[in-house]
């Protein structure tokens, strides 16, 4: 029951974010924005696979926390190269 | 006892990822936003990532809870970085009462 009090807790983070995310006046907000989501949704799948006894959602929150990593990485390198109007 | 801390670090978790999504819809820039988002990861996830570990005890599932606390205590400085850099370069301003700014100082000389 506290496990679920704790996932309800790091939804509603996840959806503030989400907020930001859509209303970011530039870029990078954005990209933060997904950042905070990204870390997020690896806690949630790590109580999920709590609540619910399996336990390849800790598998899927490995391979999502290394891939959300690469993707950050990826979008400040195609930021990097503009102008903040373009 | 053991159930305890582990709830407690949990409950630490939950309030410091909402505080700094707070933090996150909140503060004024993006430099600033990223001090917030740091919150989230370092106070949030990976504290209950802590205490998902502490509550299952020496088993598979809570080693590889603490290889991802690992990774994203590693990962996470490192795309905070990353992302302060490409919006400095790509001329988003700071907030207007910021005191400093080191970078550009070093750009003009």
């Amino acid at each position: 029951m506290i496990l679920v009090g704790i996932l309800i807790l790091l939804i509603g983070a996840g959806l503030l974010c989400s907020v930001r995310g859509v209303l970011g006046p530039t870029a990078p907000d954005r990209v933060v924005a997904f950042d905070a989501i990204t870390s997020l949704i690896v806690a949630v799948l790590v109580i999920l696979g709590v609540v619910y006894e399996a336990s390849f959602y800790i598998d899927v929150a490995l391979v999502y926390a290394m891939l959300s990593f690469l993707g950050t990485l990826a979008i400040a390198k195609y930021l990097e190269g503009r102008r903040v109007g373009d | 006892m053991i159930e305890l801390i582990a709830y407690l670090f949990l409950g630490v978790g939950g309030a410091c990822a909402l505080i700094g999504a707070m933090g996150i819809l909140r503060f004024p820039d993006v430099y600033n936003r990223l001090h917030a988002n740091t919150v989230v990861v370092v106070g949030g996830v990976i504290m209950t990532l802590f205490g998902v570990s502490i509550l299952y005890g020496l088993s598979m599932y809570s080693l590889k809870a603490l290889l991802i606390a690992l990774f994203l205590f590693i990962t996470n400085p490192v795309g905070a970085h990353a992302i302060a850099r490409a919006a400095h370069k790509s001329g988003v301003k700071l907030w207007p009462r910021s005191v400093v700014d080191k970078l550009e100082e070093e750009e003009k000389q």
